[in-house]
């Protein structure tokens, strides 16, 4: 008897819910908006599961929730701005007060720099440097030629470079 | 190449994707070219800036509601989904095996038959032919492999051929028995073997997995599952270990 459509949609595609979450959230730039993403995006993977052929579970997913996240940033346009909320400190716990300091706030300039980006600079950022992706796989999670990953790649980093060291000015200003 | 071509290249050589002979070209030209080295320093802070920023994995509310709409046991898968659940956290076990290329070479094996076993379980991809029914797993895979593939089924009672499939290992392919016991998977990785004297099953355990290699018939045979180490050297795996029984097919 093989694995029933459910397990099998559980064991390929569940594991990959952190990473899911983690680019429905910078994308969206909101959590409730993520959540809801997230969950429509399984939703949907669920129903399109028949024409996943097991190669790249995460990649396959990636592209729904990207998919779903992109048609909710068309429909609510005004709904952008972003909402001030308690981030956990990434990692690194100094003892130092004053490193500690330091280094939140150059976090917060590090994220209000990814934030003020384009979503598709968003995006490709956070599937190269956060998830480590493959151009390759970029290109399939974005249904996009290869040439145009590397190209947006390579703006969004300038842009990204740009912002982040206005927002580092800011920051310590 | 000049600063403005190498320019480019910068991104795509940080991120290991441009071929040999051009990342090396970068290599040099930015080994003797200040600015093109300072370009390169630039992108080694963006990357290490974006990796200080936060990462959102899912609240445990949003994974509780996910797992119990999809995990959720209709009563006759109620086994597999407990091994799919846990599945997610033998997916990140794979990322962390040893890297090959540090072990001795029977090790090196033996962590890639795990990770292979544990790829075709996390992507739920067992076999890619059921053993419905008589006779259908070993005439499909002689069809797909190139050696003569010619061994005896070893279903016995609790041991159940559930599929074959044919995977990587050690650089060719390879003939996989999928056979099942209760709720546990062992993947039986078969191909034909270099050096002749057959040996005697040796057992090891590799990140949870257990794993008994032997070599008979001129054959490699390598089992994996999360079966107890004693447990799967007591199942009849190897066909020297028993009188024949029926055969796979034909
Ligand atoms: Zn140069």
């Amino acid at each position: 008897m093989p694995l029933s459509r459910h397990a099998r949609f559980a064991a390929a595609i569940l594991p990959h819910l952190d990473r899911a979450h983690n680019l429905a959230r910078w994308l969206l730039a909101n959590r409730q908006d993520a959540e809801d993403a997230v969950q429509d995006s399984y939703l949907r993977a669920l129903t399109y599961f028949d024409s996943f052929h097991g190669r790249d579970g995460r990649a396959w997913l990636l592209a729904i929730v990207r998919n779903t996240c992109f048609e909710r940033l068309r429909k609510n346009r005004r709904h952008l701005e972003l909402p001030v909320e308690h981030i956990e400190l990434a990692r690194d716990t100094s003892p130092d007060p004053e490193a500690l300091q330091l280094q939140l706030a150059d976090q917060a300039a590090v994220r209000r720099g990814l934030e003020s980006l384009p979503a598709e600079f968003r995006e490709v950022l956070v599937l190269r440097e956060m998830e480590g992706l493959s151009y390759q796989q970029i290109a399939r999670v974005t249904e996009a030629p290869l040439g145009t990953v590397m190209s947006r790649l390579a703006r969004a980093r300038r842009r990204f470079e740009e912002a982040l060291a206005a927002a580092r000015k800011e920051e310590t200003a | 190449m000049n600063c403005r071509e190498i320019e480019r290249l910068l991104g795509p050589y940080r991120d290991g994707e441009l071929d040999p002979e051009r990342s090396a070209d970068v290599a040099v030209h930015q080994r003797n070219c200040e600015d093109c080295r300072a370009a390169l320093e630039r992108l080694e802070q963006l990357s290490a800036a974006i990796e200080s920023a936060p990462r959102y994995p899912a609240s445990p509310e949003l994974r509780a509601r996910l797992e119990s709409r999809f995990a959720d046991g209709r009563q006759p898968y109620g086994r597999w989904l407990l091994l799919a659940a846990g599945l997610a956290a033998a997916a990140l076990v794979i990322g962390r095996l040893t890297p090959v290329a540090d072990l001795r070479p029977q090790d090196a094996l033996a962590n890639e038959v795990v990770r292979a076993h544990l790829r075709s379980l996390v992507v739920g991809h067992l076999w890619d032919v059921a053993a419905s029914g008589h006779h259908t797993v070993k005439p499909w895979l002689a069809a797909k492999l190139d050696f003569p593939f010619d061994v005896e089924d070893i279903s016995s009672r609790g041991l159940l051929l559930a599929g074959g499939r044919v995977d990587s290992v050690d650089g060719r392919t390879v003939a996989v028995l999928v056979y099942r016991r209760g709720g546990h998977v062992i993947s039986v990785f078969v191909w034909p073997a270099a050096q002749p004297p057959d040996r005697p099953p040796a057992g090891r355990s590799v990140h949870g997995f257990n794993v008994i290699d032997w070599r008979a018939d001129g054959l490699n045979w390598w089992a994996v599952s999360d079966l107890e180490l004693g447990e799967l050297n007591e199942l009849p795996l190897s066909p020297c270990f028993l009188p024949a029984h029926e055969t796979l097919g034909g």
